[in-house]
């Protein structure tokens, strides 16, 4: 797949006050920390509806997210369009949302998965475990250097499985 | 002693994260009981032990992300009291009311359109690979873009008022620290027509549903029920702000205009075995007949009112169909939702023209108390936070009910009244499964906390004989 220029959206997902599930926000709080010019930086609690609108809007969008499973520090992968899966809460997969923006708004972005391994759920923590906050450094190493060169390609053979299949069905 | 059979159903989909629905037979394959077991996030009160009491209003959002700007305002409402700000500043309070309007108004949209509508457009029996919002999209894309839209504009609401999507700071004890700019306001206003018009047609979607089909939802899962809610002292509905009317299933008050900081005295909390979840009550009328409903449609049903003539003139529409009676049918609750969308987005064009939006005068503070109560009419239904603060700032005890706890007997009850008209033998059909689903789902319940990171389990289905023997499973 050719990489697209113009701006990527970057969105970062997770509850902060869930321990290491604020992984996603925390990489978009760094990014905002930076300051960057090649990205639209987004976060929220989760996916919504609304942000197919969104997605529509950028011709390349990754999904941050916290992972439960894997070796770490994070996986790339390729979301694709889901469109029999059944709508399971508020809540809504990637996969879900880049369909929504096809089906609603006619947009196709390419768009991919950034799954960064967490370890501690369970309580109500505002911080993050010390070893995802290793991955979430590696993360962000990974993530500015992308938004520079766009080899998403590469990316995916490097740090994931670009099966063509959906990454949502783990997803809840 | 006689056997028991179990049914479990888990997790049920399609509502706030996940639960678990457990049937239970007695030896002639005949349901008993029905349990809705909620996994109810626990350890918040240690969490907040130790904190600043100012800190409450930001800590709380982490409680939910499906619901925030609720815990939010309702943790502020609290510490109104803790600070001795008896009585907000115009700004202070219509700024919170426009985040809370538009809260209610995203959160129900989103619950109607995206999740209640494929059940409403395909029927509860439909191919579960299309009745959802992508088959919404497909098949009725003028909606699917109009729920998307609408959700949006609240969420905007939301951000120009609290500040932000994450944690935001708009309240804070004793008022807000932000007030609405003029490029905000106009930004808003620019949308508000078209939202009226959307709300107007959502409201007949779900009025014409409810009519048309009113034999078998009066039969889907309905129950006689007392219902309790905030209401203004003048009896018109009050999202925000107010005193707690509680009636019975024929209108009779059980209690009216208490002040909420009293709660304690009129509202207790049972605690069930199996359940993690407690059972809140009346407490003079006791556990047996003192649950009651909250949310969309205890609200409609306790108003005398609404302050906003197209509300209004539907809510009298909607009082009509039960001769001014309670409405006790579950399914009503979507069309009471979207009543409330109505006045919400109203209140929100109101707010939006109302140049105390724009003044300076945002907090007020007054005596030190030890602690104080805070509640609001979360979209789910009435909120309690309730929090004791000492001599050092600190937070030494937090009690909240949520809504969906409030709700926590009306949902078994629904979901047991379902099983026992639709389960036949001791298979889970789809069928039986997708008519729980919709039970539940009608007092759109926030049933877990909101981490959702990947690797979470999907829908299964369990079935268990009365040794505890797995005779079936079924599995998204």
């Amino acid at each position: 797949m050719q990489t697209r220029g113009g701006k990527i959206l970057l969105y970062g997902y997770g509850n902060p006050g869930r321990g290491d599930d604020g992984l996603g926000p925390a990489l978009i709080a760094e990014l905002e920390r930076l300051g960057t010019e090649s990205a639209t930086l987004e976060s929220n609690y989760q996916l919504s509806v609304e942000d197919a609108a969104e997605v529509a809007a950028h011709p390349t969008v990754i999904f941050i997210d916290a992972d439960t499973a894997g070796a770490g520090p994070f996986r790339f992968e390729r979301v694709i369009p889901e469109r029999t899966i059944s709508f399971s809460s508020h809540s809504i997969a990637p996969g879900a949302v880049v369909a929504l923006a096809q089906q609603l708004f006619g947009k196709h972005a390419d768009a991919y998965l950034l799954a960064i391994r967490g370890y501690e759920f369970d309580e109500f923590n505002e911080s993050l475990s010390y070893l995802a906050r290793e991955n979430l450094g590696e993360a962000l190493e990974f993530v500015t250097r992308a938004l520079q060169e766009r080899r998403f390609d590469e990316y995916l053979k490097q740090y994931g499985i670009d099966c063509g299949c959906s990454i949502s069905a783990d997803a809840q | 002693m006689s056997h028991v059979n179990k049914v479990v159903i888990e997790p049920v989909t399609r509502v706030e994260g996940h639960g678990k629905v457990t049937i239970l037979l007695d030896e002639q394959k005949k349901v008993t009981q029905a349990r809705l077991h909620i996994v109810e996030f626990r350890g918040f009160e240690r969490f907040v032990q130790g904190r600043p009491f100012w800190e409450m209003p930001v800590v709380v959002q982490r409680l939910c992300g499906i619901c925030p700007v609720s815990h939010h305002l309702a943790a502020a409402k609290a510490m109104d009291i803790v600070v001795g700000a008896d009585k907000l500043t115009p700004t202070a309070e219509k700024m919170r009311r426009l985040m809370h309007y538009g809260q209610i108004y995203q959160s129900h949209v989103l619950h109607f359109f995206h999740l209640v509508s494929p059940d409403l457009l395909f029927g509860f029996d439909s191919d579960v690979a299309t009745r959802n919002i992508i088959g919404v999209a497909v098949k009725f894309p003028e909606l699917a873009v109009q729920g998307v839209m609408m959700r949006k504009f609240g969420q905007e609401v939301i951000k120009a008022t609290a500040g932000k999507k994450i944690h935001g700071t708009g309240a804070i004890p004793g008022g807000i620290n932000k007030n609405l700019s003029i490029s905000e306001r106009d930004e808003l206003l620019k949308e508000i027509d078209q939202q009226i018009t959307w709300s107007r047609g959502a409201v007949k979607i779900a009025r014409d549903y409810t009519v048309e089909h009113l034999t078998e939802l009066t039969a889907f899962g309905s129950f006689d029920s007392n219902h309790l809610s905030l209401i203004r002292a003048d009896g018109a509905m009050d999202l925000y702000h107010g005193n707690l009317r509680a009636i019975d299933a024929n209108g009779n008050k059980i209690f009216d205009q208490v002040d909420y900081q009293k709660y304690i005295d009129f509202i207790a909390e049972e605690v069930r075995d199996w359940s993690y979840m407690k059972f809140p009550f009346i407490k003079s009328l006791g556990p047996e007949r003192g649950w009651y409903r909250v949310g969309p449609l205890a609200r409609v049903n306790t108003a005398d009112f609404i302050d906003t003539p197209e509300a209004e003139a539907a809510r009298k529409e909607f009082a009509a169909v039960t001769k001014g009676k309670p409405n006790n049918i579950t399914m009503a609750y979507h069309w009471a939702r979207m009543i409330e969308v109505l006045h919400a987005i109203e209140k929100i064009r109101d707010l939006l023209n109302d140049p105390d939006l724009q003044g300076n005068d945002l907090v007020v503070t007054g005596e030190r108390r030890e602690q104080g109560v805070g509640l609001i009419e979360a979209p789910r239904g009435t909120l309690f936070h309730h929090y004791r603060v000492d001599k050092n700032d600190q937070v030494v005890m937090a009690n909240l009910i949520v809504s969906t706890t409030n709700n926590n007997e009306p949902m078994n009850r629904a979901v047991e009244r379902v099983a026992k008209d639709h389960l036949s033998g001791v298979e889970i059909t789809e069928g039986l499964l997708n008519h729980i689903e919709v039970a539940i789902r009608a007092y759109d319940p926030c049933i877990s906390c909101a981490t959702h990171a990947l690797g979470q389990m999907p829908l299964e289905v369990k079935l268990i004989d009365h040794r505890g023997n797995l005779l079936d499973q079924r599995s998204t």
